[in-house]
């Protein structure tokens, strides 16, 4: 080790501060202007906490479920007969359905109608929110070899979460569709227009750029659109409600605050790559 | 610390140099720990904002009663593990936990000898300062106006959990984190 005066050494613990201070500065730059390096270690750090998250998950959700379900013995009765009244009507929409189903078949039949390939998908574990605090994004554990790649699209049992943005070998991060950087283009599902979803950050994003003279209804569903072939069409993603200030939102179908298990699919849209969740690339979504 | 008074004594033997080297580094260890901690799958509403609040309470408690065991080194790296745990762009909390250390260095001869109120009261505008920074940095380098709302919420959390943590970190500055007590 080198030898130094006093005088020197204190000079430079002085200047260590400074120093580190304009290298903060320049970590801020070279992330921007390099968002790839950034990526790749976040990835890497992101692959290695996955098992150990993964692990932390079991006790954390077994606990979740004791405080559940001892919340559910408190409302025992009144979620009951909710749920009887609700079973009722589910049941006449189930005959609905079941009738509407076989009038599709028929009909399908009958215009020898091409169906739809199934498309392939994987399904993976929510181990950690990857958000941040401008961000909402979660991490999700992928065993090796997983063969997920990006712009693949998350749902969960219910609707449209979100996609995926960055893969690393072990996870993969998916951005959801609240983040603000999100932007999906849907239908409105009764009036058949067109809009843009953006996300705010928020629990429910917004509508924007809906066709002229189709304002969305209130209660209307929302599906997704194969516009710009960054979606396939008809995906759920929720319903219309307007805001006080009489901006119309989308109540995700999904259960976003609470993921547990997302599915990955793959329909072959690799045309628009979905942004990165705190960083913009240009260069990316150039292409 | 007992190293500094003047006097001959025996070379520590290894047990003792090894706990040594524990007590000195539980601040920078129990740090990263609590931060990869709060990035975890817990569940908690808001667990972005108490992860940068733990972190900021931490780092400060730390740069004012025992600033030997956080180098700014430490605190360079501490930031760099919270912006890719954090997800946001890299280099932010690392200026900002680098400006809350030195901070906490200039004050500390003025800060460490006053009440625990008033302490708190420094704590509070370097919170909100520290949110301040770290949203509008964080804005100017995603190129759009963010919404201030999380900013505000990780002011007032770092805030109030700063009394909590100040409580823990102390008696574990007295006790287990005491490298004269090895």
């Amino acid at each position: 080790m080198i030898r130094l005066s006093i005088p020197v050494r204190q000079a430079l613990a002085k200047l260590t501060l400074p120093v580190l201070i304009a290298a903060a500065f320049g970590l801020m730059l070279l992330g921007k202007a390099d968002t790839v390096v950034a990526e790749r270690v976040r990835m890497a750090l992101g692959d290695a906490l996955t098992p150990i998250y993964a692990l932390l998950a079991e006790p954390v959700a077994r606990l979740h479920d004791v405080a559940d379900s001892a919340r559910h013995v408190l409302t025992l009765a009144s979620e009951n007969a909710r749920l009887r009244e609700e079973n009722e009507q589910l049941r006449k929409w189930q005959a609905i359905a079941l009738a509407l189903d076989a009038e599709n078949s028929t009909l399908k039949a009958n215009l020898h109608w091409i169906p739809d390939p199934t498309p392939n998908f994987v399904t993976a574990r929510v181990v950690a929110d990857a958000g941040g605090v401008y961000a909402r994004a979660v991490l999700l554990s992928a065993g090796p070899n997983h063969g997920i790649t990006k712009g693949q699209i998350a749902l969960d049992d219910r609707g449209l979460v979100g996609r995926v943005t960055e893969v690393g070998a072990r996870s993969v991060r998916v951005l959801l569709l609240t983040d603000i950087n999100s932007r999906i283009p849907v239908t409105l599902e009764s009036s058949h227009g067109r809009a843009i979803l953006t996300g705010t950050n928020g629990p429910r994003p917004r509508l924007a750029y809906w066709t002229e003279g189709l304002r969305p209804v209130e209660g209307e569903r929302v599906v997704t659109s194969a516009e710009a072939d960054a979606f396939p069409a008809g995906l759920p993603v929720g319903t219309v409600h307007y805001t006080a200030q009489n901006v119309p939102e989308v109540e995700p179908v999904a259960r976003l605050d609470r993921l547990e298990i997302v599915r990955l699919f793959d329909y072959g849209l690799h045309d628009v790559l979905a942004p990165e969740a705190s960083v913009a690339r240009p260069a990316e979504r150039r292409r | 610390m007992a190293e500094r008074t003047p006097g001959v004594r025996p070379r520590p033997s290894l047990r003792r140099r090894l706990d040594i080297t524990a007590r000195c580094s539980f601040p920078g260890a129990t740090t990263a720990l609590l931060l990869l901690l709060a990035a975890g799958p817990l569940g908690l509403p808001g667990q972005a904002e108490l992860q940068c609040a733990l972190v900021l309470g931490c780092v400060f408690f730390w740069s004012l009663f025992r600033p030997a065991s956080l180098p700014p080194l430490l605190v360079f790296g501490l930031g760099v593990l919270s912006d890719l745990l954090g997800y946001s762009p890299i280099g932010v909390s690392v200026l900002v936990l680098l400006l809350v250390h030195g901070l906490a260095m200039l004050w500390r001869r003025e800060l460490a000898q006053q009440g625990f109120l008033l302490l708190w009261l420094a704590f509070v505008a370097v919170a909100a300062g520290a949110a301040a920074l770290q949203w509008a940095l964080t804005s100017l380098l995603t190129f759009q106006l963010l919404p201030a709302g999380p900013a505000v919420f990780q002011a007032v959390l770092s805030a109030g959990l700063y009394p909590l943590l100040a409580v823990v970190l102390a008696r574990a500055h007295a006790t287990v984190a005491e490298p004269a007590r090895a």
